[in-house]
């Protein structure tokens, strides 16, 4: 059933329903078979900030040419919830075609799509699903009708069906069922919508796994030695201690005592005073919220920043200002998280863009977090953290734990003198003794309040002008350490494109879709604050750079421009935050405005170059 | 005595010179301190000294400075202790902190960590002020109390013990900075309690409130103070050997061995009994009484690290085989998020 006008593994689904209903266990069968067929995909859960019955929609893209950001327009609807199905509805573009119930009371008024009315109540009669789970198989269905209008093999369907149930065999059967009997329907049923969207097997996601990125992050953590763990619930981020906690027992087994403790605190004042806490004391901690827990944490970043205690924090962002949009994803943390804290206190941030680097942070911020001895916060986001991606397995690490300057009780021997602050190597980096260190020199009183080398409580004007350049110093050094920023140079290019986080596939795409309308890109995908020298470079070698992020304040933007003041003219920004991941020809209209207005506005005051 | 049975003097319990007003409770209670873990021969390198912030959390830079320590956050030492219990539950915290501290602004934390039942020796210097912020009231000021500055008190006090009670801990005493052995004594005690132990300490702050109206002052504590018993903490138990009236001396056993020995003063009281024990805060309330002393035990909860099966390496000295998943483990992960098992 394939016709010239058959698109093929280029489309995306839209299913709308209503949450709480297991539909998004029905969609991950679809990406998870489709993903079987060596066909990248790509899956977006708009859901709302409830527990059942409010709309929530996924949207699943296709693409053989590999692009994984949102899709802008998908010619495939699942209207399975009546209260949504107009406005959805008046979405699909023409000649899309439209899954709905025939049982319910809603119909598509729409002359130019093809619907497709479903007799989900007699599928399910036909199986006998009994009325508990008939509200969760009922979206089983819609797979099966898909499956054979998109020709997924049966083969790819029951991998999927066994992934998603893994260890539950009845599971397993039941939906087989369900998406048997409604495949047998869909196969007799005669429709234009048969054969209009296909999925034709390819290789491209061999040796590949679909993974969230708060899965990834946990995996990171566990691999990277965490031994503490604190936290308060909060969406998008409770995922990532939930998933540490399920894998904990199998990558640390507690053979001989646990190997890992996790607190759920009162709050995340207290979630991040007992990673401090922890830290000081020399285990790898670690805990993760989103932006009101960040606010929550605000005093205690700034006294791990100046008492300098390790930390691992991970933002896991989510629209604001205050609760905002729980479920809905965004880059607005950026200017807060780097500055968290009063006083001059400036932070280390790494940012994930990918699964690969959301495993990879795990592990790395520990490293610094220990080698600078001060707090790192990892900025990942909704969409990076509870979202499915295509993922490459994760290597297991080749390098040892880098654990940063502490000096044993043998070193103080040898070195007979102690003074915790002393800048010896003139990295910035004292050298840290750990509480219960025997040497009679160890021992010092950690302290937020002003301290001499010596960490002992001075007032005195120089002992604090002193300390604050060593901070700064130590500063300098974390830009050296940090991951540096991912850079493809476009050598026609004149423009640059900065990013970072889980807006990289929109960029990537939407530079595809420039260059189509003659416009070459570089472009720089920074991976962590402070910025390194390399950053400056790319931005120099380009006439005009255009940030693009998901807030409204153009954050990243405001910190180049702090950076390089001297390009802060040439930094055109494109923010733009309404809760939902960017899409690649959003990016390029407005990158487009951007570089016009930019060119008017250079013309007039006679900077170009 | 100059040297403890770990060949320590005094000296090497003490912290930096004290720059609290002369007279403050706060350096008697230091004092203590000092003599309690002189004569526990603690070794310093075992004890962590926690604080908060305030004049009450600043002297914990006046005792055990051979001890590693953290002067932290206003309100917020709780967590990083429960922190550091966990990072390495080998090290006895020893707390300082203040009404202000812990009453009004740490209130939350306090009870968690009690909740959670952190081994911790944890002592409230409790003068009904905030000292360091010159003499504000405090959540545990009386009810209608007056003062220069601050007025007029509209507010009932937090009661620190009851609190203490109510959060499960097993370790709830009061006594007077006035009353030096009493406090020495519970502090030596709450050393071999296993779990968190609460030592609220009336302790007066001689700028701000010590006239002679306030129950936070040394006259009222001196002329009110009435003790349950009379307590002294036994290291090596050993069979009573002056002899007794039957009923006049009460024993109690500590898990690792030493006993607190509770002589009877005029009454009967049974601080085993927990409903006995919220009575008698109550009745000393309506009353205003000031009854020192052991006013509750219970050693049967588990610590927060036995909770957790925390092995006996704390986890910050874990080594690096433990920290990491074994190769098999992750391959075995990876496998499975790849379909291949
Ligand atoms: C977040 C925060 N708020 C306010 C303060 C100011 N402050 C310092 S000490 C203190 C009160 C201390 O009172 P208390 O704990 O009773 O200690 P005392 O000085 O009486 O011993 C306050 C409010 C602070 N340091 N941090
Ligand atoms: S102000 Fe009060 S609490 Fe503070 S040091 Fe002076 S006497 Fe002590
Ligand atoms: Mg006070």
């Amino acid at each position: 059933m394939q016709s010239p006008q058959t698109v093929v593994n280029e489309f995306a689904i839209t299913a709308a329903t209503v949450n709480g209903s297991g539909s998004q266990t029905a969609n991950m069968v679809l990406m998870r078979a489709i993903f079987q067929m060596g066909v990248p995909v790509s899956g977006k859960n708009l859901f709302p900030s409830n527990i059942q019955g409010e709309p929530t929609w996924y949207t699943l893209r296709v693409s053989q040419a590999g692009y994984i950001a949102r899709s802008a327009v998908t010619p495939i609807l699942v209207a399975f919830n009546p209260r949504t199905a107009n406005d959805d509805l008046a979405q699909l573009p023409t000649d899309g075609i439209c899954l709905y119930p025939a049982d319910g009371l809603w119909q598509p008024q729409r002359s130019d799509i093809i619907p497709l009315a479903i007799p989900v109540r007699h599928i399910l009669d036909q199986v006998g699903v009994n009325q508990r789970l008939r509200p969760y198989a009922t979206n089983m269905v819609y797979v099966g009708v898909l499956a054979v209008l998109l020709g997924i093999e049966e083969t790819a369907l029951l991998t999927a069906l066994r992934q998603q149930f893994r260890g539950r065999p009845s599971a397993v059967e039941l939906n087989l069922a369900v998406i048997r009997a409604a495949q047998s329907w869909a196969a007799a049923e005669p429709s234009p919508a048969h054969g209009k969207y296909r999925v034709h097997r390819m290789q491209a996601t061999r040796g590949m796994m679909l993974i969230d990125g708060n899965t990834a992050a946990a995996i990171g953590a566990l691999t990277g030695g965490v031994g503490v763990v604190a936290w308060y619930p909060i969406t998008p981020s409770s995922s990532l201690i939930e998933a540490l906690e399920s894998y904990l027992p199998r990558l640390r087994p507690a053979t001989d005592g646990a190997t890992c403790a996790i607190v759920q605190a009162e709050d995340e004042i207290a979630a991040l005073g007992i990673v401090i806490g922890a830290g000081w004391a020399g285990a790898r901690a670690m805990t993760a919220t989103s932006g009101p827990g960040i606010s929550l944490m605000t005093e205690f970043a700034g006294l791990g920043f100046f008492a300098e205690i390790p930390a691992v924090i991970w933002d896991v962002q989510r629209v604001g200002p205050s609760t905002g949009l729980p479920t809905r994803t965004a880059q607005g943390d950026l200017l807060s998280v780097y500055y968290l804290g009063h006083g001059d206190t400036r932070h280390v941030i790494l940012l994930p863009g990918t699964m690969e680097e959301c495993f990879s942070d795990a592990q790395m911020a520990f490293d610094l977090a220990e080698q600078l001895q001060t707090p790192v916060f990892v900025l990942s986001d909704l969409d990076l953290g509870m979202n499915i991606w295509m993922s490459h397995p994760f290597p297991y690490p080749e390098q040892p734990l880098q654990r940063g300057k502490v000096l044993s009780a043998e070193d103080l021997a040898r070195l007979k003198t102690y003074a915790r602050f002393a800048d010896i190597d003139g990295d910035g980096i004292g050298y840290r003794t750990l509480p219960g260190n025997p040497h009679p020199l160890a021992a010092t009183l950690s302290r937020g309040t002003g301290h001499n080398e010596r960490n002992i409580y001075r007032e005195r004007p120089d002992d604090w002008q002193r300390n604050m350049a060593r901070l700064w110093r130590k500063h300098e050094t974390a830009r050296r350490l940090v991951p540096r920023p991912v850079i493809e140079i476009n050598p026609q290019a004149t423009i640059g494109l900065i990013g970072f986080g889980s807006t990289a596939p929109a960029i990537s795409e939407a530079r595809d879709l420039l260059a189509a309308a003659g416009v070459q890109t570089s472009s720089m995908r920074i991976r962590a604050l402070p910025f390194g020298a390399e950053v400056t470079e790319f931005i120099a070698r380009h006439q005009y750079c255009v940030v693009v992020e998901q807030n409204h304040d153009g954050q990243l933007r405001q910190l180049l421009q702090l950076h390089c003041p001297a390009h802060a003219t040439r930094l055109g920004s494109v923010a733009w935050c309404d809760g939902l991941p960017l899409t690649a020809p959003f990016v390029r209209d407005q990158v487009l405005n951007c570089l016009e207005q930019m060119r008017e506005s250079s013309l007039l005051v006679g900077t170009g170059t | 005595m100059t040297h403890n049975a770990i060949g320590l003097t005094k000296a090497d319990y003490r912290g930096a010179p004290s720059t609290l007003c002369a007279g403050c409770g706060h350096d008697s209670i230091a004092s203590q301190i000092i003599a309690a873990a002189f004569e526990l021969s603690l070794p310093p390198h075992t004890v962590i000294r926690m604080s908060g912030i305030g004049c009450s959390s600043k002297s914990a830079a006046y005792f055990l400075g051979r001890s590693h320590g953290f002067n932290s956050l206003h309100g917020r030492m709780p967590a990083v202790t429960t922190g550091a219990h966990l990072a390495n539950h080998t090290l006895r915290p020893l707390a300082v902190s203040g009404d202000g501290d812990t009453a009004s602004i740490g209130l939350g934390q306090f009870i968690h960590l009690l909740r959670r039942n952190v081994p911790v020796v944890y002592i409230v210097e409790n003068n009904g002020v905030y000292g360091l912020t010159k003499g504000q009231f405090s959540a545990t000021a009386d009810e209608g109390q007056e003062l220069k500055h601050a007025g007029v008190n509209h507010f009932p006090p937090i009661d620190v013990c009851a609190e203490a009670i109510l959060a499960g801990c097993g370790f709830v005493a009061r006594s007077f900075a006035g009353d030096a052995k009493q406090v020495r004594e519970l502090i030596k005690a709450a050393f071999h309690f296993h779990g968190a132990a609460v030592i609220d300490i009336i302790s007066p702050c001689v700028t701000f409130n010590n006239h002679d109206r306030s129950t936070k002052s040394y006259t009222y504590g001196k002329t009110h103070e009435s003790p349950l018993h009379d307590i002294s903490f036994v290291p090596h138990y050993e069979e009573i050997a002056v002899d007794y009236e039957p009923g006049e001396v009460r024993d109690v056993q500590l898990h690792d061995g030493p006993v607190i020995r509770l002589r009877k003063l005029n009454r009967d009281y049974d601080p085993t009994d927990r409903s006995a024990a919220l009575l008698l805060l109550e009745q000393a309330r309506s009353t205003n009484e000031f009854v020192t002393g052991l006013i509750y035990l219970n050693e049967h909860r588990p610590t927060l690290a036995e909770t957790l099966g925390i092995g006996n390496t704390p986890i910050a000295a874990l080594s690096e085989n433990r920290l990491r998943p074994s190769r098999e483990a992750f391959a075995a992960v990876m496998a499975e998020l790849l379909g291949e098992r």
